[in-house]
């Protein structure tokens, strides 16, 4: 239902998330913001049931937050990634487990770019890039075809283009709208909303 | 974790609950607090009296023991057998337009086929200027309504300023969550109007959802305040016993929803009037009953505004129901005259 991915360039990562919140069949609204904002440079893209997403997110974004208020430096997007990671695996066996998947994207000023894939089992892994939801199936083989470690964001956002397309050609469910952001040395940047009616040059 | 230490989150009934053995060895037990809000700031206290907390429910215990079993549901042989199906199924629906905030709903009250009331009330004021709609089960409703109201009206006598709708929402939302997974079921619009400035603490973290667009600048580090966290004016919140909490400018809950929504989204824009959003509202509902069976009888409709909640006489929709019939039969009249001068003419 709905749909997330990250493609990690050289300097930069790109990530998109749909705009839909559902309630069974019914788009209670369409232009819904997935995306949680860590800090400066970590976003946190996060689907899964409906009220774990928001207060998971939430409570992962307040404790960075405490990180850099009690240290005075901020959280790499490494360690963010594992101390999620170790929160959902924490309360993965307890009475109250947090059906959410993520995908946890930021810039670091000494590694770089980076790009982590989480699951609602906990597993982490880097990748350079990612998707989750049903619309993953028809796009992963997209990118796997298509990427290259050392895409312009140009090619990066063509790419991303092409698996939105892909998804509007076989995907049952609409989509109508995606949220766009890059991650890079500078911080995050809103970039153009894709819709339904843009035109990719694929096609 | 650093956060459940500062907010006292385990000397909450809920964490002891939950957490029972980590609870007993750590501390002594003492008697939980009073309400929702002093179990995050104050230190514990004997209390002798029996004290009123929302999350001092029993919430049955069932044996998870497996991971990703789906939570405690209905199908489970532990749970408590009811003498009759509670009563759910109903059409509410809020809208914002330039005159301010719509609400309504019908007034059925169903207990599975049966009807169990006629006329009950699902929009309830909380205050001057904040009301909520009802959706889901009709006890769940009302007691999470009243409780809602209560941890407000304390807010207001401690802070000396009202809470905004944001934080409200936001309120109901994680009173409801230990509940996340029983059988509580509601799904609840607070439309309200904030007169004051919302300035929480937006302005300081880079606080929240809300990313603004302003990152893009080389400058980089200020921090801008998104929009959403200084608007004063009408807010729709929807907030579910399942955790949801989305803010909007039309919802639309229960059995009768998506017939509901469907008529708004074609009729509605900003600059209805008042009469025209009223009458909107009404046909939305009116048409969620005619195909719901679990929604109809009367309608009520509320108006928010910066003034505060008005409410509109309760209408029947049964005659709602004649008035179209009678509509329908005059436009086939007109157009049976106008194919008939066609001919003629």
């Amino acid at each position: 239902m709905e749909y997330l991915i990250g493609i990690q360039g050289p300097d930069f990562v790109l990530v998109a998330a749909d705009n839909v919140a559902a309630s069974s069949i019914i788009q209670m609204k369409h232009d819904y913001d997935k995306m949680f904002k860590l800090s400066e440079k970590i976003l946190l893209l996060c689907v899964g049931e409906a009220g774990d997403t928001v207060q998971f997110a939430e409570y992962i974004q307040k404790n960075v937050q405490l990180y850099k208020m009690r240290n005075g430096y901020e959280l790499s997007p490494s360690a963010a990634a594992n101390f999620t990671r170790k929160n959902l695996a924490e309360y993965l066996r307890s009475r109250t487990p947090y059906h959410v998947n993520l995908l946890l994207a930021g810039y670091d000023d000494a590694d770089g770019p980076s790009l982590f894939y989480m699951d609602y089992l906990s597993s982490l892994a880097k990748t350079p890039f990612a998707a989750h939801g049903y619309g993953a199936f028809l796009t992963l083989s997209i990118l796997d075809r298509h990427y290259r470690p050392d895409l312009t964001r140009e090619e990066a956002v063509d790419l991303l283009k092409m698996c939105i397309a892909e998804l509007n050609r076989r995907f049952i469910l609409n989509l109508p709208s995606f949220n766009v952001r890059v991650i890079d040395k500078e911080g995050i940047h809103d970039l153009e909303k894709i819709s339904a009616g843009t035109k990719t040059d694929t096609n | 974790m650093a956060l459940e230490d500062i907010c006292g989150f385990k000397y909450t009934p809920a964490y002891r609950k939950v957490f029972s053995d980590a609870f007993f060895k750590e501390t002594t037990t003492s008697h939980p607090m009073t309400d929702f809000y002093t179990l995050q700031t104050e230190k514990l206290r004997n209390s002798g009296r029996d004290s009123a907390t929302p999350l001092h429910f029993f919430v049955p215990t069932v044996p998870n023991s497996v991971p990703f079993s789906s939570r405690p549901s209905s199908n489970n042989s532990l749970a408590v057998h009811r003498p009759f199906p509670l009563s759910h199924g109903t059409t509410t629906l809020a809208f914002i337009f330039q005159g301010g905030i719509i609400a309504a709903a019908d007034t059925r009250a169903s207990a599975g086929g049966l009807v169990a009331n006629p006329d009950i009330q699902k929009i309830s004021p909380v205050h001057s200027h904040l009301v909520v709609t009802s959706s889901g089960s009709g006890a769940d409703c009302m007691q999470w309504e009243r409780l809602l109201a209560r941890e407000i009206r304390l807010y207001q006598l401690r802070h000396r300023r009202r809470l905004s709708i944001q934080g409200t929402a936001k309120l109901l939302s994680f009173m409801l969550h230990p509940f996340k997974g029983t059988e509580v079921c509601v799904a609840l619009i607070l439309c309200g109007w904030d007169k004051e400035a919302v300035t929480t603490d937006c302005a300081k973290k880079a606080d929240s959802s809300c990313i603004s667009g302003d990152n893009s600048s080389p400058a980089g580090h200020h921090i801008t305040v998104s929009p959403a966290c200084h608007n004063r004016g009408p807010k729709l919140i929807y907030v579910c016993s399942d955790g949801a909490r989305l803010q909007g400018d039309i919802f639309s809950v229960g059995s009768g929803s998506p017939y509901a929504v469907s008529v708004l989204d074609v009729g509605l824009r900003w600059s209805l009037s008042k009469e025209e959003a009223v009458s909107l509202a009404r046909e939305a509902v009116f048409r969620a009953t005619h195909r719901d069976a679990y929604s109809g009888n009367n309608v009520d409709i509320f108006h928010v505004t910066a003034r505060g909640w008005s409410q509109r006489q309760r209408e029947d929709l049964k005659e709602e129901y004649y008035r179209e019939k009678k509509r329908e039969a005059m436009i086939v009249e007109q157009r049976k005259r106008l194919t008939e001068l066609d001919f003629a003419g």
